[in-house]
C-alpha cells in the first residue's frame, strides 16, 4: 500500500474519522492497530521480523532500565556505608550486565537486518571471489524479499535502545505502548527515524480534534503530494529512460539526468517526508523533521546536515561519535601524533571514523557496491572539503565575496552539482558505467545534441517541461519563504480569499496535473489504443 | 579551565569561548571540532569523555565542559 | 462563525463545481473519429418500450438498423452495442436494460464468447463510462477491471482522464454538455463500400471450447431471460472477419438446444439474406454497411415477427409520432453520408483513419 495507492487514501480516511470518534484513551491503540493493519497489507509475511525487533529491544530496554534505576536505589539507600572505590565497583559490575544485554540485543537485531538485506549481496560477491580464483562452485541467491521498513525501524529500535543503556530516559514499561513507536506507520516506509524522547510526548496522548492542528496537517499532506505525484512521478519516466539506455543518452544527456533526477529525488523524499508528518500532525503526533531547505546548502557537510537529517543525526549520535571516542581510537590518535607530529596525528581519528560512518550510510541506502561507493565517495569529498578549510579561509580573507548574493548563489549551485555528480552512483546503479557516463559529460558533451535529437525523446512532452519549469519556480519560492519561518504561518497571515485560492489551486493542479492513474507512463491514451 | 579555553581557541581563534553559551546550538563548533576536541581533552587532561556525554547541553559553553571534566576527573 | 462556516461551504462547493465541470471537459467526446464510445449512454434518453434490444458487439451495432425494423415491421427495438463488447459487459448491460423494461426478445450475438478474460482497457472504458452508476454498474466494473484498473477511477472517470489535460480538442469544449446525435437507436450507420478482398483462413485451434468464465455469463443471461420472462434468441451476425469457427458453431447449436433457445447462424444464411460482400460492407468484410445492414434487418426481422408474433405499432399514433423523427433523422444522415461521398470519394465526417483491426 503506496502512500499515493487510492486504498492508502482511503485507509487514511478511515483512520482519521474513527481516531477523533472513539474515547481519547483508545486513540493510540488505534494508531497501533492502524499501523499493523498496514504493515500487514504490506508483507503479512513479515509481519514476525518487526513483532521480534519490537519484542527483544523490548525486553532488553526493560532490563537495562531496571537495573539502571535499581543501582541508583542502591547507591542512595547505602550512600552511607559505601566507599567510593565499592560504588565504583558495583556501578561497573551493573554496566557490565547491562552492556552484555545491549550488545546481544543490538547483534540479534542489526543481524536480522544484515541477513534480510545483505545475503544475497555476500552472496553476489562470495561468487565473484569464486569466479576470480577459477572455482567452478557458485552460491544460489536467497530468495527473500526485504520486510517493508525494516532498515528504518531497526535503527529507530536501536537507537532507542543504546538511549535506555546510556540513561538518556527510562525505558517505556507498555509493550503494545512501545509497539506503536516501532510501528507507526506514517513513518514505516521512509523514515523520519524518531528518537523515543521525541516522538513519546505526543504519540500516546490524548489528542481533542483541534481544526488548527488538523487543517494544517491536510496542508502539509496536500503539498507532499503536489511534490511527489505532480513532480516526482512525472520525472521518474524521463529519469528512468535516460538512466536504462545509457548508451542512447550520453555526454549532454547525462547531465540532464542528473539534474533531474535531483529534481525528482528532492521532490520525491521531500514530499513522502511531508505526507509523512502532515499524517502525524493530523492524529495529533509531532515527528521530528528530516529536511531544512538542503539544497540551498553551500558546502556538502551542511548539505548533509540539512537532507535526511534524522538519518544523519542517528549516525552521527549512534555511530561516528562512539568510535570516534572509542578508547581504541584515542589511542590511535595519542600514536599518530607521536609517530606523524600533531598536523596528522590530529586528523587520523576523524577521517577514519568519518569513512567508516560513510561507508555504513552506503551500506544503508543499499546492499550493492554503488550505495558504498556513493557513501565513500561523499566520506572523501567531505574530508577533502575539511583539508580546502585554510585555502577558503585564505581566499575569502583577501577576496570579501562571501556575502555577495552571486558568491552565495555560486556556492549553492556548486554544492548542487556536487551532491548530484556524486548522486549518479545511485542513478546508474553500477560503479564502473557511472564514472563512464561521469566521463561521457565532459568527452561527448554536445550541447546541439539538445535539439538535433529529441528532447521529447525521453517521455516528457513540452506541457510537462512547463510544469515541471512552474513547479520549480514554485519550489523555490516556498523553500525561500522556509528559511524565514513556516509557509504554514506566512499563509494564515493572508486574507481568506487568498488562502482559498492557494489550497484551491494546489488541490486542482495535483488533480489534473498529477502523474497517477492507470497508464499514466505509456503517453497511449485511449484514442490511439483503440 | 584556562587550558580548556586554550584548546577551544586553537579550533576557532576568532571565538569568544569565555562568554559564548551556543556553540553547538549557533554551529560554531561542528562534529569535528568536537571530536578533536575530545582527542585534546584526553591529551591533556587524561580524561576520556564517553559517546552519551556528546549533547548540546555539555558543549555549549566552555563552562558546561569544563564541569563535565571536572566530574569526570572525579569520578576517577 | 456562522459566516465562516458558511465561506467555507461555498468555498467546498465551489471546488466540487469546478471538479465536474473538468470531469466532463476531461472525458473522452468520441464525437468524431472513433463515435463507437458514445454509444451506450443513448439509451437512457430514449423511451423505454422496446420490442427487441440487441446486445453485443460491433455486430449488432453495425449490422441491424432498427429503423428498417420500424418501416418494415414497426418492431421498436434498440441496440445496447459498444465497440469490442465482452460477454461480461453484455450481461450487466442485459441485467441494466431489463432494470428499465421488459422487452419480448433479447438478442445476443454470440462472437465474444471466444473471450474469456479481460482484454483491453479501451474497450472496458467505452462500454462501461456511458453507464449511469448503479450497483449493476459497480458490478460491470468488478467483472470486467484488468489488473493494473482500479473501480474508484471508473467511479469517478476524472481520476482516469485527466492526463488529457495535454491533448484536449475543439470537440471536448464543443460537446461538453450535448452531445451530438450520432446514432439511430443504437445503429452505427455507414454508407460508404468497400468489398471483401479475401475471405479468411480458418487456422486450426487446439481447443475450440469457449472459456468457463464466459460460458458462466452466457449462462447467466440464459437465467436472466427466464426470471424477466424475456425471449433471449442468439445469433451470428454475417460477418465474414473475425472467423467463426464450424466447431463453435456446432457447440452454440447443442447448447441453444439444451435450453431452448433460438440460435439463427447469419453467417450461413448470407446468401439468403441476399448479402452481396462486394456492395454490403464498408470495410471488407467485417461489418455491413447500410445496403447490407438493411437487408439482414429485413431479413430478421421477418425472423422475429413470425418466431415470437411482435406486434406492429405502426398504427399506434404516439409511438409512430417518435419513430418518424428517428427515421427523418436517419434519412438525414444517409443524404448527408452519400453528398459527401459524391464530393470527396469517401466519407470524410465518419470513420476513422486507423488500421482495421482484425478482431473488430
Amino acid at each position: 500500500m503506496l502512500f499515493t495507492s487510492y486504498g492508502f487514501i482511503g485507509f487514511l480516511a478511515v483512520l482519521f474519522v474513527l481516531y477523533y470518534l472513539i474515547p481519547k484513551r483508545f486513540q493510540w491503540i488505534l494508531l497501533l492497530l492502524g499501523s499493523y493493519v498496514f504493515y500487514t497489507l504490506a508483507s503479512p509475511k513479515y509481519m514476525l521480523y518487526i513483532l521480534a525487533t519490537t519484542v527483544t529491544t523490548f525486553y532488553a530496554a526493560k532490563y537495562i532500565g531496571r537495573l539502571t534505576v535499581e543501582q541508583k536505589k542502591y547507591i542512595k539507600i547505602n550512600k552511607e556505608t559505601l566507599t567510593s572505590e565499592e560504588k565504583k565497583t558495583y556501578k561497573a559490575k551493573i554496566k557490565t550486565v547491562q552492556k552484555k544485554w545491549l550488545i546481544g540485543t543490538m547483534l540479534l537485531n542489526f543481524g536480522i537486518l544484515a541477513v534480510a538485506k545483505y545475503t544475497n549481496f555476500a552472496i553476489a560477491n562470495l561468487n565473484y571471489m569464486f569466479e576470480a580464483t577459477g572455482q567452478s562452485f557458485q552460491l544460489s541467491f536467497w530468495n527473500i524479499a526485504l520486510p517493508m521498513g525494516i532498515s528504518f525501524y531497526t535503527f529507530q529500535s536501536m537507537g532507542y535502545l543504546i538511549d535506555v543503556y546510556r540513561g538518556k530516559y527510562e525505558a517505556q514499561n507498555h509493550l503494545p505502548k512501545f509497539a506503536l513507536f516501532v510501528s507507526f506507520f506514517p513513518q514505516l516506509i521512509q523514515g523520519p527515524i524518531s528518537r523515543y524522547d521525541d516522538m513519546s510526548k505526543t504519540l500516546y496522548q490524548e489528542h481533542s480534534y483541534d481544526q488548527n492542528t488538523v487543517k494544517r496537517g491536510f496542508q502539509r499532506i496536500l503539498w507532499g503530494y503536489f511534490k511527489k505525484v505532480v513532480i516526482a512521478d512525472r520525472l521518474l519516466v524521463a529519469v528512468t529512460t535516460i538512466v536504462q539506455a545509457p548508451e542512447v543518452y550520453d555526454g549532454v544527456f547525462v547531465f540532464i539526468g542528473m539534474l533531474l533526477y535531483a529534481y525528482q529525488l528532492y521532490a520525491d523524499f521531500t514530499g513522502g517526508i511531508d505526507i509523512t508528518i502532515g499524517i502525524a500532525q493530523v492524529f495529533g503526533v509531532q515527528l521530528k523533521e528530516n529536511f531544512q531547505q538542503p539544497y540551498f546548502s553551500k558546502n556538502i557537510a551542511e548539505y548533509w546536515r540539512r537532507w535526511h537529517i534524522t538519518m544523519g543525526t542517528w549516525f552521527k549520535d549512534y555511530l561516528f561519535y562512539p568510535i570516534s571516542v572509542s578508547k581504541p581510537m584515542l589511542k590511535l590518535s595519542k600514536f599518530s601524533r607521536q609517530k606523524f607530529g600533531d598536523a596528522i596525528g590530529k586528523r587520523i581519528p576523524v577521517y577514519l571514523a568519518t569513512l567508516i560512518v560513510w561507508f555504513t550510510t552506503g551500506l544503508w541506502h543499499g546492499s550493492s557496491w554503488n550505495f558504498i561507493v556513493w557513501g565513500l565517495m561523499n566520506g572523501i569529498v567531505i574530508i577533502l572539503s575539511l583539508e580546502m578549510k585554510p585555502f577558503y579561509e585564505w581566499f575569502h580573507g583577501k577576496f570579501n565575496v562571501q556575502h555577495l548574493w552571486y558568491f552565495k548563489l555560486f556556492q549553492i549551485i556548486r554544492t548542487i552539482l556536487l551532491m548530484s555528480s556524486i548522486r549518479m552512483f545511485d542513478t546508474y546503479r553500477n560503479v564502473p558505467l557511472t564514472f563512464k557516463m561521469f566521463g561521457t559529460m565532459f568527452t561527448r558533451f554536445d550541447i546541439s545534441d539538445l535539439w538535433n535529437r529529441d528532447l521529447m525523446g525521453f517521455g516528457l512532452s513540452l506541457g510537462d517541461y512547463v510544469i515541471l519549469f512552474v513547479c520549480l519556480i514554485v519550489l523555490v519560492l516556498v523553500s525561500t519563504i522556509q528559511t524565514r519561518g513556516s509557509v504554514r504561518d506566512w499563509l494564515s497571515q493572508k486574507s481568506p480569499v487568498f488562502q482559498y485560492a492557494v489550497h484551491y489551486a494546489l488541490i486542482l493542479a495535483l488533480l489534473v496535473f498529477g502523474a497517477y492513474g492507470i497508464n499514466y507512463d505509456s503517453s497511449q491514451f485511449i484514442y490511439n489504443q483503440f | 579551565m584556562k587550558e580548556l579555553i586554550e584548546i577551544l581557541k586553537g579550533l576557532h581563534p576568532d571565538v569568544d569561548f569565555e562568554n559564548t553559551t551556543t556553540l553547538i546550538d549557533d554551529q560554531i563548533l561542528d562534529s569535528f571540532d568536537i571530536i578533536t576536541l575530545i582527542t585534546e581533552i584526553d591529551s591533556v587532561f587524561d580524561v576520556q569523555i564517553p559517546a552519551e556525554e556528546i549533547v548540546p547541553e555539555r558543549f555549549n559553553s566552555a563552562k558546561a565542559l569544563y564541569e563535565l571534566i571536572e566530574e569526570l576527573l572525579e569520578d576517577n | 462563525m456562522r459566516r465562516k462556516y458558511i465561506w467555507n461551504s461555498l468555498g467546498i462547493i465551489f471546488l466540487l463545481v469546478s471538479l465536474v465541470f473538468l470531469q466532463n471537459l476531461f472525458m473522452p467526446k468520441y464525437a468524431s473519429g472513433i463515435v463507437e464510445g458514445g454509444m451506450i449512454e443513448t439509451y437512457y434518453d430514449e423511451p423505454k418500450n422496446h420490442d427487441v434490444i440487441f446486445i453485443g458487439d460491433c455486430e449488432v451495432y453495425g449490422n441491424f438498423s432498427p429503423v428498417t425494423l420500424w418501416k418494415e415491421y414497426g418492431i421498436k427495438s434498440f441496440i445496447r452495442g459498444s465497440a469490442q463488447q465482452l460477454i461480461w459487459h453484455s450481461y450487466y448491460l442485459m441485467e441494466e436494460t431489463l432494470k428499465y423494461e421488459k422487452p419480448d426478445v433479447i438478442v445476443f450475438n454470440v462472437l465474444s464468447l471466444k473471450y474469456n478474460e479481460p482484454q483491453r482497457e479501451a474497450y472496458n472504458r467505452m462500454t462501461l463510462d456511458g453507464m449511469k452508476l448503479s450497483m449493476t454498474k459497480i458490478r460491470a466494473i468488478q467483472a470486467s477491471m484488468l489488473e493494473e484498473e482500479s473501480l474508484v477511477e471508473y467511479i469517478f472517470p476524472f481520476l482516469r482522464y485527466h492526463t488529457r489535460w495535454n491533448e484536449l480538442t475543439q470537440d471536448d469544449f464543443n460537446y461538453l454538455i450535448d452531445k451530438p446525435d450520432l446514432f439511430h437507436n443504437g445503429y452505427y450507420m455507414r454508407v460508404d463500400v468497400n468489398p471483401v478482398t479475401s475471405i479468411p483462413r480458418k487456422r486450426p485451434l487446439p481447443d475450440y471450447s469457449f472459456g468457463e468464465n464466459a460460458m458462466s455469463y452466457l449462462d447467466g443471461m440464459v437465467a436472466l431471460a427466464k426470471e424477466n420472462d424475456v425471449e433471449l434468441v442468439l445469433i451470428k451476425a454475417p460477418t465474414i472477419y473475425p472467423v467463426w469457427y464450424d466447431e463453435w458453431d456446432d457447440f452454440i447449436t447443442e447448447y441453444a438446444d439444451k435450453q431452448g433457445l433460438m440460435y439463427v447462424n447469419l453467417l450461413e444464411r448470407a446468401d439468403e439474406i441476399g448479402i452481396d460482400f462486394q456492395t454490403d460492407t464498408y470495410d471488407g468484410g467485417l461489418h455491413m454497411n447500410l445496403a447490407g445492414a438493411e437487408k439482414l434487418s429485413r431479413y430478421f426481422g421477418n425472423i422475429l415477427v413470425e418466431a415470437f408474433e411482435l406486434e406492429d405499432h405502426r398504427n399506434n399514433l404516439e409511438v409512430k409520432g417518435v419513430w418518424s423523427e428517428k427515421v427523418a433523422f436517419y434519412q438525414e444522415m444517409i443524404d448527408s453520408q452519400v453528398a459527401e461521398i459524391e464530393r470527396y470519394g469517401h466519407l470524410v465526417s465518419w470513420g476513422n483513419p486507423r488500421e482495421e483491426d482484425e478482431e473488430e
